[in-house]
Formats: structure tokens, C-alpha cells, sequence
């Protein structure tokens, strides 16, 4: 294993945190390089140059049909194999915002059954795009994204990102499996009832970042890359801060798990 | 299958005649065609048109449906109005029915929140209201409108392996029963915009979606030779050329030279390059100005006031001149850090916003966007910033002229225009304003503007003798034909049917895959020159680039979203998402790869060929041949008089007295009026984060919620520099005194870039007028007294002009329904000045919001009795009275000391003082804070002479409010010497109080003071 884990950055038409989250990972540690979707269709196989599969922030397909509903798609077939190939060899993949619309509508992240996919990330209830701040509890020890995270301050910026699991049993299976990696929380920390504006969008047991049931495919709707420096928190001029924004961890336990 | 005959003729006798969809012959045979196929075996190829609707799941909310009875609730259309809603698409190609269930199923429909029911179009299925909602409409595009979501749909199901030829997206409503006009209304303001939308009642019967009618070459010809004046106009009118009679002569007499006439393709390009909104004739023009100090003649009044300040501002910096490019690319370039130069550019977007306000401000956006990316070689967009005016969004439906669309209705599309594409590319949109007047009511204003960081040897750029001439994003379409020519005209309530052609919407994702080939191309030296498609389209691109050399160009190779085009089309449409590249031929098989690895298209069109004539060909046809000279050259001069008459300042209508009770009343009323009331509905719909950069966001404090004066971004992640963003606009004052409201924006854009932390020794401007009808030589006399002003206050802070735009005759004329006589409604003399700053070092940046209690609050700069256009005087409703006026040499000293403050870290926030003066803007201190204030304003009155409330609520420029930490205060006041006045303290309680010598001149608690302020413009 290399000391710096190489990332695979998977830019599409419409993409467009592609940019700062490789400087995240740069800034964690690692090493991106930015991969087309048509690059990869072509040769799925370069995935097994890499350590990390990331799939940034933005509007693949401007969002077309549903949010990050055609580039799931093309995760499809041959590329889902590969991946499923990467996945199994212990590496880890991360859908941010997008990226999580992606991982969650292709089947990657939330297996189908019989009924179609068990989860999706539907419209906000106030049905329409925001970019705001959000106070976040992260609880899942399987997840290695997650690696000593508690508390977490980062921004949204979407406009489909509310959790919507097909059913009951789904959602209790996933607490059971502590799957439901992230959530909103009120701004003291606490959990109970946590209201809009505090989750944002409506979503299911206030989630805002889930995990596979291994926990390497993690996904979630706030975007930690916009967090990394003390100058990106809104009150930064309020208060001292650390040196590190709460996003960073998430980057360097990615390539801290490899080292 | 016995599939109906079908109608591809180009004139369906049916009420559909003018959109791309055919009809059957009759719904009996339609009926056959129903009948569900058994089996779908592949073999069965045929072409079926098929529907697939798709609704919320049981238990899931109806979002289309929500936003439309939102707006009718706003209209105060029928409370009664039951609504439900299903989006969809038309899938035309030869696909059974499991093939379509497939395709639903794996890519349409959101199975966990989704239902859907598929057939194909016109079954009987689709045709049924239930008992609730018996009426049944469709919203559809209007042929040639661009419809993205199609176009992805359909590149989608392609992926899959289906061989599909079209898609269609609608929107399918169904209402409870409605009175005929209320359906009316329903339709016509609601559901649909009839210039880019269609209503169908009942039933969708259709049968094809046609795909345009191949073209078959006829040149023609404009008989300009022997026409008289009165023909020559009526040509202007007919070819909707917006040209004068001198111009029409000027290029009769050309082509009598030439001993023919020209074709409709090169009286069109004449056009649109003589067009005001390409050659800015009026403002560049000759006027002759008259004003109380006598008359003054400017051969080119802009280059004499605007441009000429940036000149010798340039020649007093010598050495250190931080100005690269100014006033000839598609944006001004300043210089940044060592390795880039930012280019800022901001343009009006007002005509296409007032008939289809998202498709408008969407392609407002997107055409900016090209602007930074078509400058020198190429500048990466960085952020954005967007100002808009419109009528009040309260006005009662009753009170509006025909032909309008409510205020309301307009900001919502405008918001959601600038949102939807500004997301989608990924720029930030970190800075705005949004500015109410009963006059916009006709004209809003829709000002985009963007900034773009470029290497500094990708700043300049030369098309070579023998490029080639390359197009590459979005297709050619009918979009925006005569866009140009029709934004240099008057509106009227007849525009909405006049002018469809010339409203496009926009499709980010081509733009942003346009743009992420295009940086790289860059990087790779693969081309020489760059411009975008805006107004005027391939015309006034090539017709630029070339303008030195000569071009030949190939309009039958442009690839085309649809047969049908003629070359004129082709030449002169505004088809966004599409710029043009002049490429070396030995490097445009690199180029052409590296546009193909992402799959966006680019097409060689013609050739810069060194003959000093553009020509156009279709083939072998030579279809215009233009000399550039005559192009561009050979516009006759627009001589225009001016005339300045100064208004006399009187007295305010009413004395400033008022009591405690009154003070409190007025400053809730004044955070209550829309000017000043949170934007956050609009700012948090935009993206202001993206790109990682953001530093200093549009709303700050404890809670994320107060109103910051400029917004700061790191546009390199790994430096410390930043670039400061704000804007001044003050059209009350122009209603008093243009020179004056001029000053004012100019010194409220500085000073809020200033306040965050911008460095007043390099902070660049621009102008965007927007205007009334400037052929009115007391309209264009206010025009230059503002522009006189520019000149005067620019030179003084050397703070120089680096681009600037105008949008002139924004008036709208109607006939009045009830007395029949002919109205008018002019504009506000309108001038946005955009500040762009530069921020040394980011982490000392500061914001607004009140920090701690016990730090002193001390008032920079001196007021006067100012009330005159202030919003003091607005919610008072009192005329008269002074406009702040400006002291530019005190301000420029004043902003240095303060930012010197700044690096010195002895301020602790930061506010300037605009509109409702001092008590608005420590009203907006304290509460963004969460802390208190208690000022005492004894001193400031015994040394002013002024009343508690002309002190309070006057809009004296060049004022802050600082807040100092007490170890700093001496340092702060020895800086200052003077011009620091210390006000008051920070508290805990939360309350602002204010007094005078212990006597409470103003109470109010914080909480009544940030609801007055957030709750009008709150909206769900």
C-alpha cells in the first residue's frame, strides 16, 4: 500500500465540487486525480489504481429526471461489477451531496430487492434548493469515514436530499444495521425532535449520511469539503477556531484507513 | 397494428398549428390506435409516440401542485382551487410496451415516493379527471424552446440501448371546477408562460413529435436600392432591424455603391452589429449636453467621462497600474496575485426577463458566465453576483397595466432562473440586492454579473490570418432571433406576442461541459482567440473576432437542434451555451479530441481568411458578402442633445420632529420596507459555497442571518488573498439628483467592500445604466449628468471604471383599459455600481454582527440634514428635502484609516450606514449579533445642530459603524484623530437603546426589530 492513497475523483457532466474535494483529500493526505465518466465507461478497470472512489458535489446531468438519477444509471452493468470488485477488496467509496444521490438511486449503496430499491433521497419538504448550515451527530462505528467523529458543523446545499426509506421495517433495519451513519441534530447537541429548519429538508429520522452494511460506502447530503478551514465556518470571525474545519476528519480517516 | 396516418406536413389545420407536435386526423382513428399490445416482441418496431406520467406516491407531497396554489394564493386567485399534479414524458421511437416499462422503471420514475402509469399518448387512460378535479390541463414547451430535461431524458434512454428519435417533457394538472375566466387565468398566469409554453385543455392527441422540415435553400433579397424614406422605414419595421432612417440611408448608399442590394443575411448582420445593445451608439456617441454651467460637446461622451477617468487614474498609478485590460474584451481584467488577474463583468438582462423571467434571468446568468469564460483566453468563473428591481411583489392583479406579468410572479422566475443556473454551473452567487419601485412595474431589471480568475499570460488573445472557425457546446435553434435589435427597443403590452422569438432559456449543463473543455483547452495553448455567442449570435461573434482579418463562413455545416433553419437563422440566432474559438488547423484535431472525450460537441464553421469581408455561404452559395470595414466602421454617428435642468432643493414636506415612540415606529417601518427587509429567501436558494472559497458570506452573525455589506471568496484554495464583492444603487436619489445618486452608489459599493476588510487602494467599478428613453434630451441629460459624476468621484478614489453596460428606452407603453389614452411608465434612472476588492489576507477580514458586550461602538464620518430620497422620507411619505451628497477626498482618507484599522486588527465589526441611516444599521449590528446597544447621541447633535431623527435616520455617505475592543480604543482614536466619534457600548441586554444626554430617543428590542426585518420577504 502506498503512503499516499491514490483517490479517484469521478467527475460527469454537471459535477462541479470536483475541484475542492481533491483539495480535501490533498490537504488529508491523499492523492486525487480527476476521472471523467467517459473516461472510465471506457476502461472501468483504472478503478483498481485507486484506494478511494469518490463521487463529489454538483449536478451530474443537471439533475435531469431526478437528482443524480442518469449518472446512477451509467453505474450500471460492467461498472457496477468493477466497483463491486473495488468495494470487496476492503476500499472505500464516498458520495458527497450528489455523489450520495448517486451512490443511493444506482443500487450501490442500499441494495435492491424484490420491490426496487429500499431507500431514496427525495424533494426537501420546502420544495425547493437551500444552502444553509447544519448541526450533525455522526453514530456508526462500522463506518471508517466516521473514525472518532461526534460532532459535526458543515453546509448543505441541495434540494433533494430528504431520506425517504420505502418502509418501517426498512428504516428499523437500517438503525439495527447502524447504517444511519449521520443525522441532523438542534444546534445543542441534542437529538429528540429535531425541527426544520434544523433538518433541513424533512428527512426520515433526521438522516443526513448513511453506510453500507459493511460501512466503506458512505454517503451524506452535507458537504464536509466546504469545512476544512477554520475561514469557511460562518461565525468564524466571532469566535477562535481550531486549525482544522469538523469536514476535514472525514478525509483524513479515509486515508488514515490505509495507513 | 393499425397505426393512424400521420400528419408531418408543416401546417396541421389544427389548433396546434404552431408547435412541433402532430395531430391525428381524427380521434376515432386515434382510438384504434389504442388498443394495448399484447406482447411487446422486439420485432415490432414500429414508431409509437408513448406517455408516461408520473405522480407522488400516496402520502407524499404534490410539489408542482404546491407551488402553483402558492401562487395563486399570491394572485388572490380562488381560495377554493383544488389542484393535483403529474410531470411526464413523451418517448417517441419504436419501443413495445415492456421496453417502456423498463425504461420508466430503471430511469423516470422514484419508485419509494412514485407512482406511474404508462400508454401511449392519447389513450383513453390519460383523459380522465377524477370526481374532484374534473378539469384536465397540459403544459407543454412551445416548439424550439429549449426543453434540458428532454434533451437529458433522451441521451439517457439512448445509453440504455434504446433507439429512440424524441422526447418531450409535460406537466399534467387537474383542477376542481373552475368559472371560465378563473380557468382563464389559471392557464394564462399560472400554469403556463404563453411565450415559451402551451396550454392543452383536456386530452393530449397527439400522434408525433415532428422533428423539423428540411430546408431548401432560397436566397433573399432586401430591395433597399430604390426604396424611399418612407419604404426604407418601413423595412427597419418589418425586419425588426431597430435602424434609424439615417442608418437605412447609410446602407442604401452602400449598396447603391455596390449596385445591388443586399441579401436579408448581411442587412440583418448590419443590424445586429449597429444594434445599441452590440455598439453602444447612443452613450458612445455625440452629445451635445446642456446644464446650469452651459452647454458641453462630447465627441464620444463615455470615452470622455467613464473611460477618461480610468485613463488618468492608469497614468497617476504608472508603475504600480494594477489595470491589464479595460473597457475592449467581454470583461474587465485587473490584476490579482502574482501568477492570475480576475476579469468582472456585469450585464443587464431586463427585456427577456419581463416576458419569461426564468427563462430570462436563466440566460441572463448563463450569457455572463461566457462573458468571464470568452475573456483574454479564458478566465474560470469564480462567483457571481445578481441585483434585480421590480414593482412592489404586493401589488394588488387590479392595479397592474395590460400585458404585464404580476411583480411577484417575475421575482419568483428571476429568483429561480439565476438560482437553477448558477447552481448547476457551480459558480457561487455570493453577492446581490433586490430593489422595489412602482415604476419597474413594466421593466424589471435584471442585472447578472461574474468574476473570473485567469493566468496572467492568458490574458490577451489574437484570432490568426487562416484559423479556423470553431463552435462548439449547445446546437442552433430559432432561439432569440432578433434578441438584440429587441433589447434595444421599447417594450409594449403587445411584446409578449410580438417578440416570442426572442425568448431562450438556458441549459447549464451544456454551459458548464462547455466550460470544463474549455479550461483545459486552454491550459493546452490549443486555441488563439476565444468569444461567446450572446446577442446577435454567430454574427456578432464572428463578426468581431474577425473584424481585423475577414471571415468566410459555413453555415450549412452549423450542427442544428432541428432541420428547418434558414442561413439567416442560422447567422443571427441567440441559441444559448454556445461560444466560438479561432484555432490554429494544426491544432484542432487536439481540440476536437479533447471536446469528444467529454461529449460536447464542437464543428468547424468557416475560416478567418484574410480578405477583409465576411463572407457567408449554404453550400456553394455565397449568401452575404459584407466588407468590415463597412461593418463596423460605418455607422453613422448619433448625435443626441442632452439637457440638465437641476432640480432646486427644497424643504422636506414635513418637519423631522418626532418623539421617542415615533423614532422606533419609523425604524421598525424602515427594516419592514422591501429595500432594506432580509433577502434570505433569495439568498439561501443560492449556492454561495461552492468552489470551497467562500470567506465572508451574504448573511453573517451568531445565527447566520444578518445582512453582511460584501461578500468575500478565496478563489485560490491554498493563498490567503481574496476578492471582496458588493454593489451601490440608489435610484430615490436620482429622482432629486442624478449626479448625486451616482456619487452615492459609487461610494456605498466602496465602502461595503471596505467594511469587510477590501484594501481602498485597489478596488475596481462598473457602470450598468439602465435607463428611460434616452432620444428625450431631459432623459439622456440626467444620463450624463450621472456619468459626469462617475468621472469626478472615480478620479478622486482612484478607484478606476474596468467595464460597464447599458440598457436603454426601458419604458412600456399600454393603452389604459378605462380611459383608452396612450401611458407610459419610465424607469427610476437606474446606475448599479459593482466594487470588486482585493483582500491581502483573508483571516482579517471582518463582519457586521455586534462581537462582544462591553466594546465601544464608535460612528466614522460626519451627517448631515440628508432625509432627501431617503427611506425615512419613504415610509413617511414626505417629498423634498437634501440627497447625500459626497465628499470623495474626506471618504478616500477615511476608508484608508479604517482599513489600516483592519490590518491592525483593532475592529472588531464593521457596518456601513446606507439606507435608514444609523439606526437601521445598529439595529442590524445588534440584532445579527444577538448583543445589545446603548448609544448616546448628545455630542453628535450639539456638533451637528441636527434633530434626534435626522441624526438617526439621515443617508450621509461615507459613514461606518465600527465596533472597538477598549484595549484598541486609543489607538482606534489616535488613527481617527477626530473623525471617530465614540456613540455607546455593546451590552448583554437584548435591547437597542438610544439617548440623548439620558433622554431615550429610541427603544426597541431585538427580537421586534429582526422580525420587522425578516418577515416581509419570508416567504414559503
Amino acid at each position: 500500500m502506498s503512503v499516499e492513497p491514490n483517490i479517484l475523483i469521478l467527475r460527469a457532466p454537471g459535477t462541479n465540487c470536483d475541484h475542492e474535494t481533491a483539495f480535501a483529500f490533498e490537504r488529508a493526505g491523499g492523492k486525487p486525480v480527476s476521472v471523467h465518466i467517459n473516461q472510465l465507461l471506457e476502461t472501468p478497470n483504472m478503478v483498481n489504481e485507486f484506494q478511494v472512489l469518490c463521487i463529489p458535489g454538483g449536478f451530474s446531468y443537471g439533475d435531469d429526471i431526478a437528482a443524480g438519477r442518469i449518472l446512477s444509471s451509467q453505474l450500471k452493468g460492467d461498472l457496477a461489477k468493477v466497483i463491486g470488485e473495488f468495494h470487496a477488496s476492503e476500499k472505500l467509496v464516498i458520495g458527497i451531496c450528489n455523489g450520495f444521490q448517486v451512490l443511493i438511486k444506482s443500487g450501490l449503496l442500499l441494495e435492491p430487492d424484490g420491490q426496487g430499491l429500499p431507500a431514496t433521497l427525495s424533494w426537501n419538504d420546502s420544495g425547493r434548493f437551500v444552502d444553509q448550515w447544519v448541526h450533525l451527530k455522526a453514530d456508526s462505528p462500522k463506518c471508517p469515514f466516521l473514525n472518532g467523529v461526534g460532532d459535526l458543523y458543515l453546509p448543505i446545499a441541495h434540494a433533494e436530499g430528504k431520506f425517504v426509506a420505502r418502509n418501517e421495517a426498512v428504516l428499523s433495519a437500517l438503525q439495527a444495521g447502524q447504517q444511519l451513519a449521520v443525522k441532523y441534530c438542534n444546534p445543542d447537541g441534542h437529538k429528540g425532535q429535531v425541527a426544520f429548519p434544523h433538518n433541513p429538508n424533512g428527512s426520515q429520522q433526521h438522516v443526513a449520511g448513511l453506510c453500507d452494511s459493511t460501512g466503506r460506502i458512505f454517503g451524506l447530503m452535507p458537504h464536509p469539503e466546504r469545512h476544512i478551514d477554520p475561514t469557511h465556518h460562518p461565525q468564524w470571525t466571532r469566535n477562535d477556531l481550531p486549525e482544522k474545519g469538523d469536514g476535514l476528519v472525514i478525509f483524513e480517516n479515509a486515508i488514515n484507513y490505509f495507513a | 397494428m393499425n397505426q393512424p396516418s400521420v400528419i408531418t406536413t408543416e401546417n396541421s389545420p389544427s389548433k396546434f398549428q404552431n408547435c412541433d407536435f402532430a395531430v391525428p386526423d381524427s380521434s376515432t382513428e386515434m382510438a384504434e390506435a389504442q388498443e394495448p399490445q399484447a406482447t411487446g416482441s422486439a420485432q415490432d418496431t414500429e414508431t409509437v409516440l408513448w406517455q408516461i406520467e408520473i405522480s407522488p406516491d400516496a402520502g407524499q407531497p404534490d410539489r408542482l401542485a404546491r407551488n402553483i396554489l402558492a401562487d395563486a394564493k399570491d394572485l388572490g386567485i380562488s381560495a377554493s382551487l383544488s389542484l393535483s399534479a403529474s410531470r411526464g414524458f413523451l418517448v417517441q421511437g419504436p419501443l413495445d410496451r415492456n421496453q417502456v416499462v423498463q425504461i420508466a422503471e430503471t430511469l423516470l420514475v422514484e419508485a419509494v415516493v412514485e407512482k406511474y402509469e404508462l400508454g401511449r399518448c392519447g389513450d383513453p387512460q390519460f383523459g380522465v379527471g377524477d370526481a374532484a378535479h374534473p378539469g384536465l390541463f397540459y403544459v407543454l414547451p412551445l416548439a424550439g424552446v429549449t426543453d434540458p430535461e428532454a434533451e437529458s431524458a433522451k441521451l439517457a434512454i439512448q445509453q440504455l440501448g434504446y433507439p429512440i428519435e424524441a422526447v418531450r417533457t409535460f406537466c399534467k394538472y387537474r383542477s376542481s371546477v373552475l368559472a371560465p375566466e378563473q380557468e382563464s387565468i389559471l392557464c394564462n398566469k399560472l400554469l403556463a408562460n404563453e411565450s415559451i409554453e402551451q396550454v392543452v385543455t383536456g386530452p393530449l392527441q397527439l400522434s408525433e413529435i415532428q422533428l423539423g422540415e428540411p430546408y431548401q435553400l432560397s436566397i433573399q433579397h432586401v430591395d433597399v436600392m430604390g426604396a424611399d424614406d418612407s419604404q426604407l422605414e418601413q423595412i427597419s419595421r418589418d425586419w425588426q432591424l431597430s435602424l434609424t432612417l439615417v442608418e437605412m440611408q447609410t446602407i442604401q448608399e452602400h449598396f447603391q455603391q455596390l449596385n445591388r442590394n443586399p441579401t436579408d443575411a448581411e442587412i440583418e448582420t448590419i443590424a445586429q452589429t449597429w444594434s445599441e445593445h452590440c455598439s453602444h451608439k447612443t452613450l458612445a456617441g455625440r452629445v451635445s449636453y446642456t446644464d446650469e454651467k452651459g452647454t458641453r460637446e462630447f465627441d464620444n461622451m463615455l470615452k470622455e467621462t467613464i473611460f477618461a477617468a480610468t485613463v488618468e487614474i492608469r497614468e497617476m498609478l504608472g508603475e504600480s497600474d494594477w489595470c491589464v485590460s479595460v473597457f475592449k474584451d467581454n470583461a474587465g481584467i485587473v490584476t490579482f496575485d502574482e501568477q492570475h488577474n480576475v476579469a468582472f463583468k456585469v450585464e443587464t438582462h431586463n427585456r427577456p426577463s419581463a416576458l419569461e423571467p426564468y427563462g430570462g434571468a436563466n440566460t441572463g446568468i448563463g450569457g455572463v458566465i461566457r462573458d468571464t469564460l470568452g475573456t483574454g483566453l479564458g478566465a474560470k468563473p469564480i462567483c457571481s453576483t445578481d441585483v434585480f428591481c421590480f414593482a412592489s411583489p404586493d401589488t394588488p392583479l387590479e392595479d397592474l397595466p395590460p400585458g404585464v406579468m404580476h411583480p411577484r410572479r417575475i421575482m419568483k422566475g428571476v429568483v429561480a432562473g439565476v438560482r437553477d443556473y448558477g447552481n448547476r454551473m457551480g459558480i457561487p452567487t455570493v453577492n446581490g440586492a433586490v430593489y422595489f419601485d412602482p415604476r419597474y412595474v413594466g421593466n424589471p431589471l435584471v442585472f447578472c454579473g461574474n468574476i473570473g480568475l485567469l493566468p496572467k499570460e492568458k490574458s490577451f488573445k489574437e484570432p490568426l490570418p487562416n484559423d479556423l472557425i470553431v463552435s462548439i457546446g449547445g446546437r442552433t435553434g430559432r432561439d432569440g432571433i432578433h434578441g438584440a435589435t429587441f433589447s434595444s427597443a421599447e417594450l409594449t403590452d403587445a411584446s409578449d406576442i410580438t417578440s416570442g422569438g426572442a425568448v431562450q432559456i438556458g441549459n447549464a449543463i451544456t454551459e458548464k461541459m462547455l466550460m470544463d473543455v474549455m479550461l483545459q483547452a486552454r491550459d493546452r495553448n490549443l486555441y488563439s482567440a476565444v468569444t461567446d455567442c450572446g446577442a446577435g449570435g454567430f454574427s456578432s461573434a464572428v463578426g468581431e473576432m474577425g473584424e481585423e482579418i475577414g471571415a468566410e463562413v459555413w453555415l450549412d455545416q452549423a450542427p442544428l437542434k432541428y432541420d428547418g433553419l434558414s442561413y439567416t437563422e442560422i447567422w443571427i440566432s441567440e441559441a444559448q451555451e454556445r461560444m466560438v474559438f479561432s484555432i490554429p488547423e494544426a491544432k484542432w484535431p487536439e481540440f476536437r479530441e479533447l471536446c469528444e472525450s467529454e461529449s460536447v460537441e464542437a464543428t468547424v464553421i468557416g475560416q478567418f481568411k484574410p480578405t477583409g469581408q465576411l463572407i457567408l455561404k449554404y453550400g456553394d452559395q455565397v449568401v452575404a458578402d459584407l466588407s468590415m470595414q463597412f461593418m463596423h466602421e460605418g455607422r453613422p454617428p448619433v448625435i443626441r442633445k442632452a439637457i440638465y435642468q437641476p432640480v432646486p432643493v427644497s424643504e422636506l414636506s414635513e418637519s423631522s420632529e418626532r418623539t421617542t415612540v415615533q423614532n422606533r415606529e419609523d425604524l421598525l417601518a424602515i427594516l419592514s420596507s422591501l429595500n432594506v427587509a432580509s433577502k434570505h429567501w433569495v439568498i439561501r436558494q443560492y449556492d454561495h459555497e461552492v468552489q470551497g472559497g467562500s470567506v465572508i458570506k451574504p448573511l453573517v452573525g451568531v445565527e447566520n442571518d444578518g445582512p453582511g455589506d460584501a461578500s468575500v471568496v478565496r478563489p485560490i484554495l491554498n493563498s490567503r488573498r481574496g476578492l471582496a464583492v458588493s454593489c451601490g444603487m440608489n435610484p430615490y436619489y436620482g429622482d432629486y439628483d442624478p449626479y448625486h445618486m451616482a456619487a452615492s452608489a459609487i461610494d456605498e459599493a466602496i465602502r461595503n467592500c471596505v467594511a469587510v476588510g477590501a484594501d481602498p487602494r485597489q478596488i475596481a467599478i462598473l457602470d450598468n445604466f439602465c435607463w428611460g428613453y434616452t432620444d428625450r434630451p431631459e432623459t439622456l441629460g440626467t444620463l450624463v449628468r450621472a456619468a459626469l459624476a462617475c468621472y469626478d468621484v472615480s478620479t478622486v478614489y482612484q478607484s478606476p471604471f474596468i467595464s460597464g453596460k447599458d440598457s436603454l428606452n426601458n419604458e412600456f407603453s399600454y393603452t389604459d383599459p378605462t380611459s383608452g389614452g396612450r401611458e407610459t411608465i419610465s424607469i427610476p434612472s437606474t446606475l448599479l455600481i459593482s466594487a470588486m476588492g482585493q483582500v491581502p489576507d483573508i483571516g482579517r477580514c471582518v463582519t457586521m454582527d455586534l462581537k462582544s458586550a462591553g466594546n465601544a461602538i464608535y460612528l466614522l464620518g460626519a451627517t448631515e440634514n440628508e432625509l432627501g430620497g431617503s427611506h425615512w422620507s419613504l415610509v413617511n411619505g414626505l417629498q423634498g428635502g437634501a440627497v447625500p451628497v459626497l465628499d470623495p477626498h474626506a471618504a478616500k482618507q477615511r476608508y484608508e484609516r479604517l482599513h489600516d484599522a483592519i490590518n491592525q486588527r483593532s475592529v472588531r465589526s464593521c457596518h456601513d450606514l446606507s439606507e435608514g441611516g444609523l439606526a437601521v444599521a445598529i439595529a442590524e449590528m445588534a440584532f445579527a449579533g444577538g448583543l445589545g446597544a446603548e448609544l448616546d447621541l448628545s455630542d453628535e447633535l450639539k456638533r451637528s445642530g441636527l434633530s434626534a431623527a435626522q441624526c438617526l435616520f439621515s443617508e450621509s455617505n461615507s459613514r461606518f459603524i465600527v465596533e472597538v475592543a477598549p484595549e484598541h480604543e486609543a489607538s482606534f482614536t489616535e488613527l481617527f484623530a477626530g473623525d471617530a466619534r465614540r456613540l455607546g457600548v455593546v451590552t448583554e441586554a437584548p435591547d437597542l437603546l438610544i439617548c440623548d444626554a439620558g433622554e431615550e430617543r429610541l427603544r426597541a428590542t431585538l427580537a421586534e426589530l429582526k422580525a420587522a426585518w425578516q418577515s416581509p420577504l419570508d416567504w414559503d
